[in-house]
């Protein structure tokens, strides 16, 4: 874009101004001219010559600019600037401290090797570039007349390129013609977005009706559309006609590069956008830069090693000073003039050495640090990829990661916020039941045959565990049926969708066909319904042919008929056939195109039409297929059809030869997968879309094809038909509903079909003209309930059959809305809502989503990790709870607050008062932690989010809730509910809320954050949160591409966690504060030295020591160690939870121990450099015989201190050590030895030589690390043995063997307060403090403020709301009291008349109903609730009510709680009235 | 590895793989199952606490505190004498020539200081002297000498490096030998007299080689002109540093211990790492077992008193020492040792302690409690 705005100045002058008048237009929109009509005006002339070509360039530098470039990029870092000043500082000869090349060495090694790194890098870049560049395409060139093969990077724009069957697409290219008879051209776009379903893309309208080629050289059109951008869903613009008519192009009509062309044999396109401004291009960002936690906390320590590197300057500087100034005129002998022979003041030498002093002490910013922490991670990362547990065999996949340098964060994660569907369950939709017209059918058989997929797989994983030889068909076939009844009850979580096998091949197959697995292709039946349904199409089918109208048939029959019709054909699925992929063979209709213009519509209901529609159209909408029936056969009858059979004859032969072009599906395993011949395959794009076709099939009713205008549906007795598709509306997560505009073949009437989410569907758009259909309604809503308690997935299916008139309006503001310019998307949705009104419900489908193995498991120990775990999902409030419920998010134990409210007023009372419920509840437990979380920003500083999860309570708020709970007034309270609760779960939020959520979240609460997610609403989510996680499962790989780490399942998520989040943190926290150790007492020891050499700026350590000791003497081991040390065995991890702790506090890195590691460095320096000190105190040693030691023994010591903090020893970290000692002494003994003159100062010629003869060497280096390594090692012992860290508990595990570690394990699962757990654990204080409290609220009730002393007081003046009552006494009360509708709420109100108007009395009824459940609400009732918990809970939900009640705040408690709201609930009437009214003032 | 994540963050580009259909590998992505790549290595697990690292202290007191006693015994029984001379003190028979003396003065101050030996040196002793206070270990100081030049190498000799600035040129002429260390040489002379019991003044013999490294002498230093004998030619061109009184090739009458070998001037040449130094001067070797090499008695020191010390507060010390395979005397190590092991002692037996109350709840049986 920049280049066309610098276009004007490079075109001669006389342009310029004609090119600035257009400027402005230019700007929005991209023109793009035929090439072909400028060939002989070449270049100049040439109206796209501005736009970039198709060669990609993806390297960062040439030959020539590599050098400079790459070091510009280097120093952009700040350490590499700072470590090549100081080098270049030595070159100053004042200051200089170190031989200015020697010094120059370790930046120039770091550079290079990055240097060398990122140039390996670009040639690899350069080479696909070249491969990619260099591939063919067929480009029309006008000199021959013909398509001629051409390099990829020759293509411009405005290039006509011919594109054949397989072909990789080279550009963005607007599809003018194809082979296809429809128009069509189908891509694979699994490069851009992974989805390996086939997509249908539309030649441009006005392209459509050429019946002969598409010739290039006629082409003389103009096309105007939208500048380069990334959005792979969106592209806008006309044609141009010569004759000025203008047409719309669409996301339709563009073909994108890097997809591939599937089952169409030819297409031809003008390129719109070439190389780099193509979308495919715009979109590839490389990859992320995430910096870690724990990487923020070092650089803070990077900065305070700068402070004391400042503070050890200054003093040394202000040192020399004095020690020159004391000498006063008396210049000493040793007191060398600068070279010129000056003198210099003690001020200005002080100011010299400061700067040498920075030289010198520079090791203390580690230099390798940065390059050590980088390869540390990549090992991590390479192990995590290594880790067999983390591969899924059935996709043969294993995790991802795709941001390399945050892996350490994984141990560190505070609150997981997970999706549902795909992530916490398979995506892999299974039709359960269903109900029509409001009759259940309950598909037990369908109930059954999952059970047997279910037995299967575990009938077969036993066996591959047990026996492996042993011949698996034969024991899974022989044992099954005994196996059934054991098993259906002993193996209750073993979920999974079928055998591995089947599994496998599915996952072979889905290669080639999205969502199609075996389990949802064989659905038995239901025989009721069955029947039904043949009955129902038999009688249509007789009544068509006796031309009766349909209407007679009876309205249930009609609806079951309607209902399948719908499952067929309201959604997007393209019908593929696997033998043939170009099975698809049609007669045209002679109305090619849905309707698009009003003139078109009204020309095609003319009477004449009207009247004969129905025979015609109808009968010309057949179809033949070679798996079809051929009594169909009988009803051809017009003569259309006959052209359609020469048609298809025609197209036998070039079907003939393509099909040997085109890929042969690969033969699957033979016996299982037998594919008959014929067999249709559906491409959807959603999973539940394909559960619902197969559904429907499995009655009979299959969709065969699928085009752009037209829908064609096999159904019992009644053949093919054909229903044209006038309209698709598709899904959007706003109106959660699709919808199809059809003509009915048999009515001919128009009809909508519209399937979507129930609740909105109910609530808003049913007619009910008479009483049938509301009860319909009741019903059906009941048994959506039923199925959401069972945790299936809900959609409701409708229709609403439009009168030409309403057709012909919705159809004008309809047009107008897609022709509209501006704001398309907004009016196209108005127009949606617009036909959706109105609806007749037919019926609603139960769609089952498993859950993913090991979920609940994966769960309930991520949970004890102390891992917060929220899950936000698209889902119905019903179904998210039961699934929540049923993968163990939500406890039945545990009380459920529920937040749903229709106003932000009702929000923010309904927030306050959850606050205060939760304040008044759990008082006993931790009066001052509500307290003060009523103000999160004051809590926010310090980042302890953990006791506040000390409740068993679950929230479940809904989207709309949502909504107002994350406004700027509410989102502290809200989250203070919300981090006081065990589980929040977050129904029927869209992409946007869920990453509001997560920021809100972590921006307040300064807590680590995790996203995990596997499709494309959880993208933001992902890339809002600190670690992003995609599932790589079904939808496609858009949230793997935004992912920082990319699962194959959900359950690899604990060992990921748990095991590699544990090490990688541990190990990098140990390496970092190892590091800086290392680093400071190095350069302690020439500090201290300073006190005796006059402050000089002396090193008694050979500068080679000196600089390459951090480079190489000291840094293998530590990079062994960090790459392999592990504190606690893989299993002790996994088996122990709660250890994962020790990473969310960041136990092995605090602040106070990166001090506390620098004052253990000065020791140990100190040590280091005085044991010499004294042993060689006033004797014959020289300055480097006796800094050769030093350095020795701080070798020793460094390496032994990491022997320490090294807890398991592997051969390579004893391999390490040893070779690191045996490099320091062979460097040594060379360099002494090598060169009697050179290495000025130190010249150090055989001082390691003579040192090694001296025993007084020996006798240092025995004692002076032992001295040094002292304390710690006392400390170290003293911690194990005293406080243990549950870390060092979890070691002691791992020692012991397996078996006691078994028991032991065993033991401290069921009493979770053991001593491991850092903090007082979940259990043991919580456990009691609910018991106690409650007791405590029903004694003090009645007595009001009796018994509850001066804590109470406190609480309710801290949590009274604004609008609660002023006296105490009120007060307290309004805190028992805990939600004021709360009596409004109670069960089975839905069915009482809506209330009118004010607030509604608490009747006697109602308590009496109370004090019932209070009765019962004891153990058994709690145990009952327990193993029964969707039914209880489906009692309570409290229904919406009417949309002009104002305060819908609907809450429902649960079991062991409800004694304690009754309790509440009992008291004073008028107080809820009071409350209530309030409400509603707040409102009004 | 960086093989690996150059690999990795290559496919993190994002380019557009190219491969033709069907051209899929079928090889499985399955990780091998390698201890090594598992995190399965075997390995040693060493637990920290007061029970496995009690052992450690035992021992390691056991054997510090044997080898303390050794070491301080071998201590003791080195015999040292030290004289200060500085003369500071008015009293002292050097008080006249340090007041009176500065680098440029040209007669030398001699004074003569008796003392008595106590005890006998049975062995060959080292006569050293110390210098205090004198930073010899300055970084600027340290830096002043051209190692070139002392090695003999004629370019050198008379270009002298520019480390050896302002000490490189006097008169337009390169000093040999150049630089700040050379230029302030140590230059008093000692002379040992025993004071017979019958009243005679017997000089010591005092032996001015093998006191400085073998290698240093036979290596490092060389003097200019291959094994040229006359050292006056070799040196021709050169001026003598500017504190010196006479030049290089005048140090000593032996041949070989002139020019840049002599060994007076190596021994300095040795920078000495602490303000506080002593350099060895002379050797007093032992002449036969039956005599000891000093008997007790009265001697006198003759000090040529050439170097001022005074501009920077510094003592110079004349110190006779015998010495034992440990070097000369110094109780530190064996103090040290002694205490070391004693402590480690003593925490072991805190660890005991430690470890018998406490110890039991770290066990296992904690984990369930």
């Amino acid at each position: 874009m920049a280049r066309e705005s610098e276009d004007p100045a490079m075109t001669k002058a006389s342009k310029v101004k004609r090119q600035r008048k257009k400027k402005p237009k230019e700007n929005k929109t991209r023109t793009v001219h035929a090439n072909i009509l400028y060939d002989n005006a070449k270049g100049e002339e040439n109206p796209n010559r501005h736009y970039a070509n198709n060669e990609i360039k993806t390297t960062k530098y040439t030959l020539l600019s590599f050098l400079p470039k790459n070091l510009f990029e280097q120093f952009h870092r700040f350490a590499n600037v700072y470590f090549v000043f100081i080098a270049l500082l030595n070159f100053v000869p004042v200051v200089n401290a170190f031989q200015p090349e020697l010094a120059l060495a370790p930046v120039v090694f770091i550079l290079s090797v990055t240097a060398i790194k990122d140039l390996w890098e670009d040639y690899r870049r350069h080479r696909s570039d070249q491969e990619i560049n260099h591939m063919d395409c067929l480009v029309y060139s006008r000199a021959e007349r013909r398509y001629v093969e051409k390099y990829w990077k020759e293509l411009r724009v405005g290039d006509f390129i011919r594109l054949r069957c397989n072909e990789i697409l080279p550009a963005d290219v607007l599809l003018l013609s194809s082979s296809d008879p429809d128009r069509l051209c189908h891509i694979e776009t699994a490069t851009l977005d992974g989805e390996t379903n086939l997509k249908q893309r539309q030649v441009v309208r006005s392209f459509y009706d050429l019946d002969c080629d598409f010739n290039p050289l006629k082409y003389n059109s103009i096309i105007e559309c939208e500048k380069p951008n990334n959005d792979l869903n969106r592209f806008r613009g006309y044609i141009i006609h010569r004759s000025g008519r203008r047409d719309a192009l669409y996301k339709e009509n563009l073909l994108l590069r890097g997809c591939t062309i599937r089952n169409t044999e030819e297409a031809v396109g003008i390129v719109i956008y070439a190389g780099h401004e193509t979308k495919a291009m715009l979109n590839n960002n490389g990859p992320r830069y995430k910096r870690s936690k724990l990487e923020r906390q070092m650089n803070v320590d990077v900065f305070w090693c700068v402070i004391i590197l400042l503070v050890m300057c200054l003093f040394a500087a202000v040192g020399h000073g004095l020690w020159m100034f004391q000498y006063g005129d008396k210049r000493p002998v040793f007191d060398v003039l600068s070279p010129e022979g000056t003198d210099l003041s003690p001020i200005m030498s002080a100011i010299y050495l400061f700067l040498t002093m920075i030289i010198v002490f520079q090791v203390l910013i580690p230099i390798s640090l940065f390059v050590s922490i980088e390869i540390v991670k990549i090992c991590q990362v390479y192990f995590i990829h290594q880790d067999m547990e983390l591969y899924d065999e059935e996709t043969d996949s294993h995790l991802q990661c795709r941001a390399l340098n945050i892996t350490e964060d994984l141990g560190q994660m505070q609150y997981i916020f997970s999706d549902k569907t795909g992530t916490l369950t398979e995506n892999k939709m299974v039709f359960r039941r269903c109900t029509v017209a409001g009759v259940e059918y309950s598909h037990d058989a369908n109930a059954r045959r999952l059970a047997m997929y279910q037995e299967m797989d575990s009938e077969e994983e036993e066996c591959t565990s047990h026996g492996g030889t042993l011949p698996r068909r034969d024991s899974v076939t022989s044992h099954q049926s005994a196996r059934v009844v054991l098993r259906s009850q002993s193996t209750k979580s073993h979920r999974r969708t079928g055998s591995r096998a089947e599994a496998k091949r599915a996952s072979i197959l889905s290669k080639h066909t999205a969502f199609s697995s075996p389990m949802e292709k064989d659905i038995t039946p239901d025989p009721q319904l069955l029947d039904k349904v043949n009955d129902c199409s038999s009688q249509m089918d007789f009544m068509r042919f006796h031309s009766q109208p349909t209407s007679q048939l009876p309205s249930d029959l009609a609806d079951i008929i309607d209902f399948f019709i719908a499952l067929t054909i309201c959604n997007t699925v393209v019908v593929s056939s696997p033998n043939q992929p170009r099975q698809k063979v049609r007669m045209r209709f002679e109305m090619k195109s849905p309707v698009k213009t009003i003139e078109t519509f009204i020309r095609r209901f003319t009477p004449s039409r009207l009247t004969s529609g129905s025979n015609n159209s109808s009968s010309s909408s057949l179809i033949t297929n070679r798996s079809s029936n051929k009594g169909c056969s009988s009803l051809l009858s017009s003569p259309s059809a006959e052209s359609t059979l020469t048609k298809l004859d025609e197209e036998q032969t070039p079907r003939g030869l393509e099909h040997a072009f085109s890929p042969v599906p690969p033969c699957y395993d033979g016996k299982g997968w037998n594919l008959e011949e014929g067999e249709l395959r559906y491409e959807a794009e959603s999973p539940d879309e394909a559960a619902l076709v197969y559904a429907a099939r499995a009655y009979k009713c299959s969709l065969v094809g699928r085009l752009p205008d037209q829908v064609t549906v096999e159904l019992p007795h009644l053949g093919k038909l054909s229903f044209e598709l006038l309209h698709t509306l598709g899904f959007d997560s706003t109106r959660k509903r699709m919808s199809v505009v059809v003509r009915h073949p048999l009515t001919d009437q128009i009809t909508v079909y519209t399937k979507g989410a129930d609740s909105e569907e109910i609530q808003s758009s049913f007619f009910c003209p008479w009483k049938r259909q509301k009860k319909i309604v009741n019903r059906t809503q009941n048994y959506l309930n039923l199925y959401a308690a069972d945790g299936l997935r809900t959609l409701c299916i409708a229709k609403k059959i439009l009168s030409k008139e309403q057709y012909a309006c919705w159809l004008q503001r309809h047009l107008e809305a897609e022709t509209a310019i501006q704001g398309r998307e907004e009016l196209l949705f108005e127009s949606a809502l617009r036909l959706e009104t109105n609806l007749h419900l037919l019926g609603a489908t139960g769609i089952e989503d498993r859950l993913q193995d090991g979920v609940p498991e994966t769960i309930a120990s991520l949970r004890k990790a102390g891992l917060q775990i929220w899950v936000l999902t698209g889902d119905k409030q019903e179904t998210a709870v039961n699934i929540a419920y049923a993968c163990k998010l939500l406890d039945p134990e545990e009380e459920i607050l529920t937040l749903n409210a229709d106003s932000q007023e009702a929000c923010a009372l309904l927030l306050e008062e959850s606050l205060h419920y939760i304040q008044a509840k759990f008082l006993c437990s931790s009066t001052e932690q509500i307290y003060s979380s009523s103000s999160p920003s004051s809590h926010s500083s310090s980042h302890t989010a953990a006791p506040f999860t000390v409740h068993r309570l679950g929230l479940v708020i809904d989207g709309r809730t949502l909504a107002y709970a994350l406004d700027k007034s509410l989102e502290d309270k809200f989250l203070a509910v919300a981090r006081s609760c065990r589980s929040v779960l977050c129904c029927r939020s869209t992409p946007l809320q869920k990453s509001m959520v997560v920021k809100l979240v972590r921006n307040k609460l300064k807590v680590m954050t995790l996203a995990i997610g596997d499709g494309a609403n959880d993208v933001s989510m992902i890339q809002v949160a600190d670690v992003g996680v995609g599932i790589s499962g079904q939808e496609g790989m858009q949230a793997v591409m935004a992912s920082d780490f990319a699962l194959p399942r959900f359950r690899y998520l604990q060992k990921l966690l748990l095991v590699h989040g544990h090490w990688c943190y541990s190990r990098l926290a140990n390496m970092i504060l190892y590091f800086f150790y290392k680093n400071a007492m190095f350069v302690a020891l020439i500090f201290w030295y300073q006190f005796y050499c006059g402050f000089s700026g002396s090193a008694m350590i050979d500068q080679w020591y000196l600089i390459f000791f951090n480079l190489m003497f000291s840094a293998f081991p530590q990079l062994i160690t960090g790459t392999l040390d592990k504190d606690v065995s893989a299993e002790t991890l996994q088996q122990l939870p709660q250890l994962y702790v020790n990473g969310q506090n960041s136990e092995e890195y605090k602040p106070y121990m990166f001090w506390m590691n620098m004052i253990d460095a000065f020791y140990q320096s100190l040590v280091c450099f005085f044991i010499p000190y004294f042993a060689y105190a006033d004797s014959d040693v020289d300055l480097f015989t006796w800094g050769t030691p030093i350095t020795t023994l701080a070798l020793f010591t460094i390496l032994v201190h990491l022997g320490i903090e090294t807890k398991t020893w592997t051969w390579m970290n004893w391999l390490s050590i040893a070779f690191s000692i045996a490099l320091f002494f062979t460097v040594a003994l060379c360099y002494n030895a090598s060169c009697p003159t050179c290495y000025t100062p130190s010249n150090p010629y055989w001082t390691m030589q003579r040192l090694l003869q001296d025993p007084l060497f020996y006798l240092l280096c025995v004692i002076t690390p032992l001295v040094a390594l002292l304390p710690r090692y006392f400390y170290r012992a003293c911690q194990g043995t005293l406080f243990p860290s549950p870390v060092q508990v979890g070691r002691q595990l791992d020692k012991l063997p397996a078996e006691t570690r078994r028991n032991i394990l065993s033991l401290s699962r069921v009493k979770v307060g053991s001593p491991l757990s850092p903090k007082p654990p979940f259990l043991s204080l919580t456990k009691p403090s609910p018991e106690v409290c409650n007791k405590k609220d029903q004694r003090s009730f009645p007595g009001s403020k009796t018994s509850q002393g001066p804590v109470l007081q406190t609480v309710q003046q801290s949590g009274r709301s604004p609008l609660g009552p002023t006296d105490t006494e009120r007060g307290l009360s309004d805190l028992y009291t805990l939600l004021p509708t709360e009596i409004d709420t109670l069960p089975y109100t839905k069915d009482a008349p809506p209330l009118s108007g004010g607030p509604h009395p608490p009747s006697s009824q109602d308590s009496e109903c109370l004090d019932k459940t209070l009765e019962a609400a004891d153990l058994s009732l709690s145990s009952w609730i327990t193993s029964t918990p969707l039914l209880t809970q489906t009692d309570s939900v409290q229904l919406k009510l009417p949309p002009d009640g104002d305060s819908q705040c609907v809450t429902y408690t649960r079991s062991s709680e409800e004694g304690l709201k009754s309790d509440h609930s009992v008291h004073p009437a008028q107080r809820t009235e009071q409350a209530a009214d309030q409400s509603l003032h707040t409102i009004l | 590895m960086i093989g690996a994540m150059m690999a990795s963050s290559y496919n993190e580009d994002g380019h557009i793989t190219v491969s033709g259909p069907g051209g899929g590998t079928l090889r499985s992505k399955k990780p091998e199952n390698t201890a090594f790549k598992q995190q399965r290595l075997p390995a040693w697990q060493p637990i920290l606490t007061a029970g496995t690292v009690l052992p450690a202290f035992f021992i390691i007191g056991l054997i510090f505190i044997p080898i303390g006693i050794g070491l301080y015994v071998t201590s003791n029984n080195i015999k040292e004498f030290e004289i200060d001379y500085t003369g500071e003190d008015v009293s002292s028979p050097c008080f006249n020539c340090s007041q009176s003396f500065s680098w440029n003065s040209t007669r030398p101050c001699t004074c003569v200081i008796p003392f008595y030996l106590e005890q006998p040196y049975e062995s060959s002793v080292f006569m050293y002297y110390g210098l205090s206070n004198f930073y010899q270990n300055h970084r600027r100081y340290v830096k002043s000498r051209d190692d070139s030049q002392l090695n003999g190498d004629m370019e050198s000799l008379l270009k002298p490096s520019k480390e050896c600035e302002p000490y490189a040129m006097n008169e337009n002429k390169p000093i040999a030998p150049c630089g700040a260390i050379a230029n302030s040489m140590f230059n008093d002379t000692f002379e040992l007299f025993y004071n017979d019991p019958n009243g005679t003044k017997v000089q010591i013999p005092l032996s001015n080689t093998g006191i400085a490294w073998w290698t240093d002498k036979h290596v490092k230093f060389r003097n200019p002109g291959l094994n040229n004998p006359n050292l006056t030619a070799a040196f021709q061109g050169t001026t003598k540093p500017v504190n010196w009184r006479r030049p290089v090739y005048e140090l000593d009458s032996a041949p070989d211990n002139n020019g840049f070998i002599n060994e007076d001037f190596i021994v300095w040449m040795r920078t000495a790492a602490l303000p506080t130094f002593r350099k060895l001067y002379r050797i007093i070797n032992k002449t036969s077992n039956m005599v000891p090499t000093l008997p007790r008695g009265n001697y006198t020191l003759e000090v040529v008193y050439n170097y001022p010390v005074r501009s920077f507060d510094g003592r110079k010390r004349m110190i006779l020492s015998t010495i034992s395979w440990m070097g000369g005397k110094n109780p530190f190590l064996g103090i040290a040792y002694i205490t070391v092991g004693s402590v480690c002692f003593f925490l072991g037996v805190v660890l005991l302690i430690i470890h018998h109350k406490c110890g039991n709840r770290s066990n296992s049986a904690d984990i369930s409690n």
